[in-house]
């Protein structure tokens, strides 16, 4: 079974909050000082990807759209365990949209070929926007399964569980299909020593728009007006006390006095 | 100069009612269209539906397009998707708003594609641009970090909204709207994905979404057991137990009490956090709540920055104690 991931390159979601800053003359923003990670729910899409290599068998290839990616940082699915790294690199990736970034992906999903299963996260911790995998499917007129915390394969089938509000669907459809992963399909391996050996000898494949045939600048269908920051005010009232005990009582008091409980 | 015109809100049935979040958007919707001088249409597609027609017209729709086909009885997203390019390539609205389900969140952008415009999801915010008359959609992004406001720039202007962001309008009985038929094709060859079985998983005791107080703990509270004591503050409170990603992920919780952006928004009258840090993507599911109360460790924690009370200690020897004098004060 060949699978292709696409992973995404990011500022750390999990920096602290502090450290985020908005550069609001160019719309973007920054964690400072922390370096970027790849994007928390393309690394799960990169674990579900394994198991299924696991049980079928066949090859794993990283795709990765982007400005400025950092081999250390773009290298982490090989060092996982996936076998190789396609990089669509190039200045005249930036800022684009959601649907250009499908777009890219798609012309390189077609290029690349010889695949059975497309997956992608649920959304990438940037954007917040959850398209990529819908948008690729429709492009390349695949089954489209969304938000999968399970997913079982055949050699010509695919049978998911979909993450719901109230629970979870099962989903079956044929293959080649998009699938998008959510964080319920299990924490991500960590890279070995062998693995991370591994993955420095693998020279990743670089195309640039033109390699795809992708006409660049195509155009954003949506224009980023404005980035800000929303601001909390922080008027949190610490209770005091000696002891923790303590403490727990008079917020209990206090709740209790001033009717919140 | 599209030829496209007012505003269309997908409404989405449940329990045999319009989904709250459909009577959301057909509030901000009512906003819009009035602010552009157009029409604001629901569209109903299911089995059934003209039952559903009034309470769209109470809930604020001029004209509510209605699609009947007893194939869309039960949610099948190949076939909403189609069924809904159909229905917005005849009613060619200027806006289109859905909510964001388990469903609008892969209609959305499936659609827009094939309406060959874009959608942005998960909105907090949508007005109308004074001058250009365009929706000004404002949508979390960097996990809530910060706020992204965009604008498409073909039509429909697709937007899905967040759970209780924007108000849906008193119900009104005596309201006038005209229901109109219209049809879809479903077209066989373009079901791809057969859903085989659908599974609630039922939560003991109250929902954290339909729930007043709810208990909430995060990483720092270590294992299923500890959650024992932050139910019984949830007993005692006749309120939920709900959880950080970290929680279900270790399965102390269901996914399903999920508090977060990619979990439940809830907005509670208190939300009492122990042992979370308050990650702006946790924060995203629950800003919303009146009064939040954090228990952590930790001083500097992200959660003392939304709290409007805080214990600075270990939950450990801070919530037994918290929660018997709580008893106490509550049987007196
Ligand atoms: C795209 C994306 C979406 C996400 N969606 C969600 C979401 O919907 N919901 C969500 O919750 N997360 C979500 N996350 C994960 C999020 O980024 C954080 O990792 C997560 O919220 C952290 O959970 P936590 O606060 O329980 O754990 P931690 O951040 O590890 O915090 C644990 C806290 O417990 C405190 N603590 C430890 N021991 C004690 C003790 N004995 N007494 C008192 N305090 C103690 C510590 O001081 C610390 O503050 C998402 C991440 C991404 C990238
Ligand atoms: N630039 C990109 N390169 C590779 N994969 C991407 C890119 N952008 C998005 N994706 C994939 O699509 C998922 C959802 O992204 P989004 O639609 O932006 O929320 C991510 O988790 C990635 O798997």
């Amino acid at each position: 079974m060949n699978i292709i991931v696409c992973v995404k390159q990011v500022i750390d979601p999990e920096a602290p909050p502090a450290s985020f800053k908005i550069d609001t003359e160019n719309n973007k923003a920054e964690m400072h000082g922390a370096p970027p990670v790849i994007d928390p729910y393309g690394e799960y899409a990169v674990e579900a990807a394994l198991r299924l290599k696991e049980a079928k068998g066949g090859t794993i290839t990283i795709m990765v759209m982007g400005v400025n990616l950092l081999r250390e940082v773009v290298k982490k699915p090989l060092a996982m365990g996936a076998d190789e790294l396609i990089l669509l690199e190039d200045e005249a990736f930036t800022g684009v949209d959601s649907l250009t970034t499908a777009q890219a992906l798609s012309l390189a999903i077609k290029k690349k070929g010889g695949y059975d299963l497309i997956l992608c996260g649920r959304e990438a911790s940037d954007t917040n926007a959850g398209q990529t995998g819908p948008a690729i499917a429709e492009i390349l007129g695949l089954p489209c399964i969304t938000i999968a915390r399970k997913i079982e394969a055949s050699d010509s089938s695919l049978k998911v569980e979909r993450a719901t509000l109230t629970g979870y669907d099962v989903i079956e459809s044929t293959l080649p299909a998009v699938v998008t992963v959510s964080n319920e399909i299990g924490e991500p391996r960590y890279p070995t020593i062998k693995g991370i050996m591994a993955a420095k000898k693998i020279e990743p494949v670089i195309w640039k728009p033109g390699d795809i045939g992708l006409d660049l600048p195509a155009g954003n269908k949506t224009k980023l007006r404005r980035l800000f920051q929303p601001v909390h005010e922080g008027k949190c009232e610490f209770v005091d006390g000696e002891t923790a005990e303590e403490m727990a009582v008079t917020l209990a008091n206090k709740l209790r006095e001033s009717k919140i409980l | 100069m599209s030829e496209n015109k007012g505003v269309a809100v997908y409404c989405e049935i449940k329990d045999d009612k319009i989904m709250p979040i459909a009577a959301e958007g057909l509030g901000i919707g009512r906003k819009l269209a009035d602010s552009l001088g157009q029409e604001l249409a629901a569209i109903i597609l299911g089995s059934g539906v003209g039952n559903y027609a009034q309470q769209a017209i109470a809930a604020g729709a001029d004209k509510v397009y209605a699609i009947e086909n007893t194939q869309l009885k039960e949610y099948q997203p190949d076939i909403y998707v189609s069924v809904l390019e159909s229905a917005a390539k005849q009613i060619k609205p200027l806006i289109m708003i859905m909510g964001q389900t388990d469903g609008g969140r892969e209609l959305a952008p499936r659609l827009a594609f094939r309406l060959g415009t874009a959608a942005i999801l998960d909105c907090v915010d949508l007005d109308i641009d004074g001058e250009s008359k365009r929706l000004l959609q404002t949508k979390p992004v960097y996990g809530g970090n910060a706020q992204a406001v965009f604008v498409t720039e073909t039509d429909p202007q697709i937007a899905t909204i967040r759970t209780k962001a924007m108000t849906a309008l008193e119900p009104d009985a005596s309201r006038k709207g005209e229901v109109v038929n219209i049809k879809a094709e479903i077209d066989a060859a373009a079901v791809k994905t057969k859903i085989v079985k659908r599974v609630a998983e039922e939560v003991a005791g109250m929902k954290i979404e339909d729930a007043a107080i709810v208990v909430s703990g995060g990483r720092g509270i270590g294992s299923a057991e500890g959650f024992k004591q932050l139910e019984e503050l949830a007993a005692l409170l006749k309120g939920a137990v709900g959880g950080s990603r970290p929680s279900c992920d270790n399965n102390w919780i269901p996914d399903t009490s999920q508090v977060g952006l990619t979990g439940k928004i809830i907005a509670p009258d208190v939300y009492i956090a122990v042992a979370i840090s308050g990650s702006s993507q946790h924060m995203s599911g629950c800003s919303g709540a009146k009064t939040i109360m954090a228990i952590n460790k930790d001083k500097e924690a992200n959660i003392f920055r939304y709290a409007r009370f805080g214990v600075a200690g270990d939950w450990k020897k801070v919530l037994p104690a918290f929660t018997a004098r709580l008893k106490e004060l509550m049987a007196s």
